[in-house]
């Protein structure tokens, strides 16, 4: 494990991405982030600008404005940045499924094999939220050989998108 | 002075690696003040370590459009800037046989508007409004600070008789005791904590930054090594500015030792340094206290603050000092 890994373990700065949440989502972020759960003991900090983001939280369900904007918020972050689906609608649009408004589920709007950590719930609880986190960067110190998330089936995102805009 | 002593003095001892690691230290002990006020356990020790090696490793992006050159070396500039200063002010605080050189004062007050004006350059060239707003604030503070800052600066300057040099203070304040322990020096004391807020980039004046109204301002392009820079910057200057304010108006970290049969000198002792420390550790806790009980102000308010009350303490007090006392 590189010190460069180790140290972004110890340091993830967090960016909230809204892409059409009912809010129930953000609300449990923001509780992750007050004094209760304290998550800067682990050293994550919220930042106001995408370009200083370790990991994006996305909360919602993708719907026809927000969409390009999440892929786009995802090209400008610096890289490594991890993405974790927060609640039902980033994890699979949850309800919205199937609804004229919406376009793909985050996992085929980003390239293959970004979003690292789902956490399901409608909205998840903010012990669920800071675990995904944990998992998400237990994902960067795992051996390639023992890690359990397969990378998802390879789909034309950028097609979909377009198509269903 | 020898070469090699110089560029210790500028790389090692109270230069660059000492300033690092002692910014580093207290933007934890901020961290950790601010996460005890707020009932939080804060985060660990080497925090800021992890974030600085953190930062090292990420993406460099350099957003499109803007001006590449001024972009990255704005940051080179910032840390440069600070590591002079810190060496000059640690020199003056550590060493007080060097003498230094003539005007040491000034081209130290200009050392320490380097960071301001490289973050002024670094946002301006980053093409991002919200870095260029916050560039013209950062523009505005500097406006707004100097005035009051230079003014105050006069009275160790004016009780001391005239003298430039930080040596030369040091060694009036060993002598004759601090300028603090005077009215216009508690004046000017008080007037320059302020300033020093202002200078840290700490809440109330912390509009080019303010994270939360303008997402970072001029650090809202910058990723990678340049931000790694600009936060050791800015760590830095959490060393550097209560050296600074301690060894020009706050006795420094040196007293004055009777020598059998000539002139008495101007040394460091165990007590002195431990004196100088808790000084130190004063300005840095007040700094912590005023940014977590106030709010960011206005950016007019911060330039009317700095311009009416500050700026007429600041003279009041040069024309007591003029008067003598």
């Amino acid at each position: 494990m590189g010190l460069r890994i180790k140290a972004l373990c110890k340091s993830p700065w967090v960016f909230h991405v809204s892409a059409g949440s009912c809010n129930n989502c953000d609300i449990e972020i923001l509780d992750v982030l007050c004094p209760r759960f304290d998550v800067e003991r682990f050293g994550a900090l919220l930042v106001g600008s995408v370009r200083h983001a370790d990991a994006l939280l996305v909360t919602g369900a993708m719907n026809r404005k927000s969409a390009l904007r999440v892929r786009q918020l995802y090209e400008q972050a610096a890289k490594p940045c991890l993405v974790i689906a927060i609640g039902a609608c980033a994890c699979g649009q949850g309800i919205f499924r199937g609804s004229y408004a919406m376009t793909v589920p985050l996992d085929e709007l980003l390239p293959p094999g970004a979003v690292t950590a789902y956490v399901p719930g409608c909205p998840p609880k903010p012990e669920a939220i800071i675990m995904g986190i944990v998992k998400a960067l237990g994902t960067l110190t795992a051996k390639p050989a023992a890690r359990v998330t397969e990378p998802p089936q390879a789909v034309s995102g950028k097609g979909r998108i377009a198509a269903s805009l | 002075m020898s070469l090699s002593w110089t560029l210790l003095l500028f790389l090692i001892f109270p230069g660059f690696l000492f300033t690092v690691l002692a910014g580093m230290l207290l933007s934890w002990v901020d961290r950790k003040v601010t996460a005890r006020v707020q009932w939080r356990k804060g985060p660990p020790l080497l925090q800021p370590l992890y974030d600085f090696f953190k930062l090292l490793g990420k993406e460099t992006i350099v957003p499109a459009g803007g001006s590449r050159a001024a972009f990255l070396l704005a940051p080179a500039a910032g840390l440069a800037g600070a590591t002079l200063a810190a060496a000059y002010v640690g020199t003056a605080a550590f060493f007080p046989g060097t003498i230094g050189f003539s005007g040491d004062l000034i081209v130290v007050l200009y050392l320490l508007v380097v960071p301001s004006l490289a973050l002024i350059m670094g946002g301006a060239a980053s093409r991002n409004p919200l870095a260029s707003v916050g560039a013209s604030r950062e523009m505005k503070l500097v406006l707004a600070y100097e005035l009051p800052f230079i003014l105050a600066m006069l009275v160790p300057v004016v009780q001391s008789g005239g003298t430039l040099q930080l040596a030369k203070l040091v060694a009036w304040q060993a002598e004759h005791g601090s300028f603090a322990f005077s009215i216009s020096g508690i004046v000017a004391l008080l007037v320059v904590i302020l300033v020093a807020q202002a200078k840290m980039g700490l809440v109330p004046f912390d509009q080019a930054e303010a994270e939360t109204e303008i997402m970072g301002g001029v650090l809202i392009e910058y990723s990678g090594p340049p931000l790694a820079l600009f936060k050791l910057t800015k760590m830095m200057m959490l060393y550097t500015m209560p050296l600074f304010v301690v060894v020009v108006l706050w006795g420094g970290f040196a007293k004055s030792v009777p020598v059998a049969n000539s002139a008495p000198r101007v040394a460091l002792t165990a007590g002195s340094v431990l004196l100088g420390v808790v000084k130190f550790l004063v300005l840095i806790v007040a700094a912590v206290v005023i940014r977590n009980t106030n709010p960011r102000l206005r950016i007019q308010h911060a330039v009317s603050f700095f311009w009416r009350p500050m700026s007429l303490a600041a003279i009041g007090s040069v024309a007591v000092a003029l008067l003598g006392a």
